[in-house]
């Protein structure tokens, strides 16, 4: 029963998600709005599940004095700080200038070093061992130069070149991507509905 | 029925009786299997792991279960399971970084019961799936953080990524670990598969239950799915032709109702 009762409500809701998306049905609209916002409402208790689990582990680290203990402790304090002046209200002081200059700022400062990251990852990926990484080497080569303004002053065609690259051989290949994804997701999701795959209640893979 | 989605419904009813006809057939006439060498390199992750003494680092990425990445997700939770049954078997160990609030506690289940069903309950701790922040940046600076101070032998992230998908594999690379990525989203491939060891391209990641289960009935519906494939490439080459002879074919019109 443990498992079973999970399955019936997961496949019965999906059907009735599924229906009411492609019949018009006032009473399964009703309860399909209901439903996504009782998902909204687990969501927000799952969220307080995981800030618990968070506070928990470095807690412990905190205690057993593993090494690099202080950031557990900063992370505490900061979660502690965020918590309580986001719960006194949005837009309170503290809270806002938490947000805008630490949370922000760091974000746009790892975003930044994705540039970095890709390059040392293109300088690994460019290697001609193979008939593919050649292909991949010159594609990745043309339309580097094709999108930079000095590809156009070497050549004036690089930016034709990548253009076709991008429009036809990429595109095409995307689109079986995408092809392959959506099958596969309705496959995936069959499943799931169908309780054949039932990993995420603990079954076996 | 809803204006302009008769057409998928039909083609949606067309997938799920060819995946059920195959899931029937599957029982008595098992389908051939391509190798997914991604999936396979699962057990030599975990095994190089062992053999160093360090831990396995699992992410789902920043995929929900509520969302259009759902299927994703639970492709990443299966890969979870088989991952931590390895893990228990060996006695490796294993961290899971968790992203999305509403897969943390699945992700739990999931270890839990993979150590239990391994026969190891005693190695599972609550410090091996960690909730690390659903804030992007901070998600993957908490990923990076722990595959640089662990000094993890394996990395397998799998699920829906975003930006940071380059960061994790890169920073994987740079501790020498063994990186296996998988993912839906055809902007974040590119990278895993200039960054990463193996790569699971998109319907490889979600057909990693089937797979790995080896179970008749679930490799039966990966059967079904290949029939739906060949259908949408019979559309797009009737697609083709009737665009090349014809701008605004008749039949377009009926397909968009």
């Amino acid at each position: 029963m443990r498992r079973e009762v999970p399955v019936f409500v997961a496949g019965a809701i999906g059907v009735l998600v599924i229906v009411e998306y492609f019949f018009n049905v006032p009473t399964l609209r009703s309860w399909s709005t209901e439903i996504q916002n009782w998902a909204v409402i687990i969501s927000a208790f799952a969220l307080g599940l995981g800030a618990f689990g968070l506070a928990r582990n470095h807690t412990a680290r905190v205690v057993q004095k593993k090494p690099d203990s202080f950031n557990s402790v900063l992370l505490l304090a900061t979660l502690a700080v965020t918590t309580v002046s986001g719960v006194i209200s949005r837009t309170d002081k503290t809270f806002l200038f938490i947000f805008e200059n630490a949370i922000t700022p760091l974000g746009s400062a790892f975003y930044a070093m994705v540039a970095f990251f890709v390059a040392s990852s293109a300088y690994r990926a460019f290697r001609a061992r193979s008939v593919e990484a050649v292909m991949f080497l010159l594609a990745g080569t043309i339309v580097m130069l094709g999108r930079a303004p000095i590809g156009e002053m070497i050549w004036k065609q690089f930016p034709v070149i990548t253009e076709w690259i991008m429009k036809y051989p990429n595109l095409a290949g995307m689109r079986g991507f995408q092809i392959g994804v959506a099958v596969g997701v309705i496959g995936v999701g069959l499943r799931v509905l169908l309780g054949i795959d039932r990993s995420y209640l603990g079954g076996e893979a | 029925m809803v204006a302009g989605r008769a057409t998928s419904f039909v083609i949606l009813v067309f997938i799920f009786a060819a995946i059920l006809y195959n899931m029937q057939r599957a029982k008595t006439r098992l389908p051939q299997m391509r190798r997914i060498a991604g999936l396979d390199a699962i057990e030599e992750a975990v095994g190089r792991a062992t053999e160093m003494g360090r831990p396995v680092f699992f992410t789902p990425g920043m995929g929900d279960v509520t969302t259009s990445t759902a299927s994703e997700t639970f492709a990443a939770l299966e890969m979870m399971s088989y991952t931590a049954q390895f893990t228990a078997r060996n006695d490796t160990g294993l961290i899971v970084g968790v992203a999305i609030a509403n897969v943390y506690p699945l992700s739990e289940q999931v270890v839990e019961q993979a150590y239990l069903q391994s026969g190891r309950p005693d190695a599972y701790h609550e410090d091996m799936v960690r909730f690390l922040s659903p804030t992007q940046f901070a998600y993957a600076s908490a990923c990076m953080g722990i595959i640089e101070r662990e000094k993890v032998a394996s990395t397998i992230m799998a699920g829906r990524f975003l930006a940071e998908a380059m960061l994790l594999a890169e920073v994987s690379s740079q501790v020498g670990a063994i990186s296996i990525a998988g993912t839906g989203s055809e902007y974040q491939l590119p990278f895993f598969i200039a960054a990463c060891d193996y790569t699971l391209l998109g319907e490889e990641l979600l057909a990693a239950g089937a797979y790995l289960a080896k179970d008749p009935v679930r490799l039966g519906s990966l059967a079904g799915q290949d029939w739906s494939k060949l259908l949408a490439l019979v559309m797009v080459v009737i697609g083709a032709i009737m665009v090349t002879f014809n701008p605004k074919p008749p039949l377009l019109d009926l397909l968009k109702k």
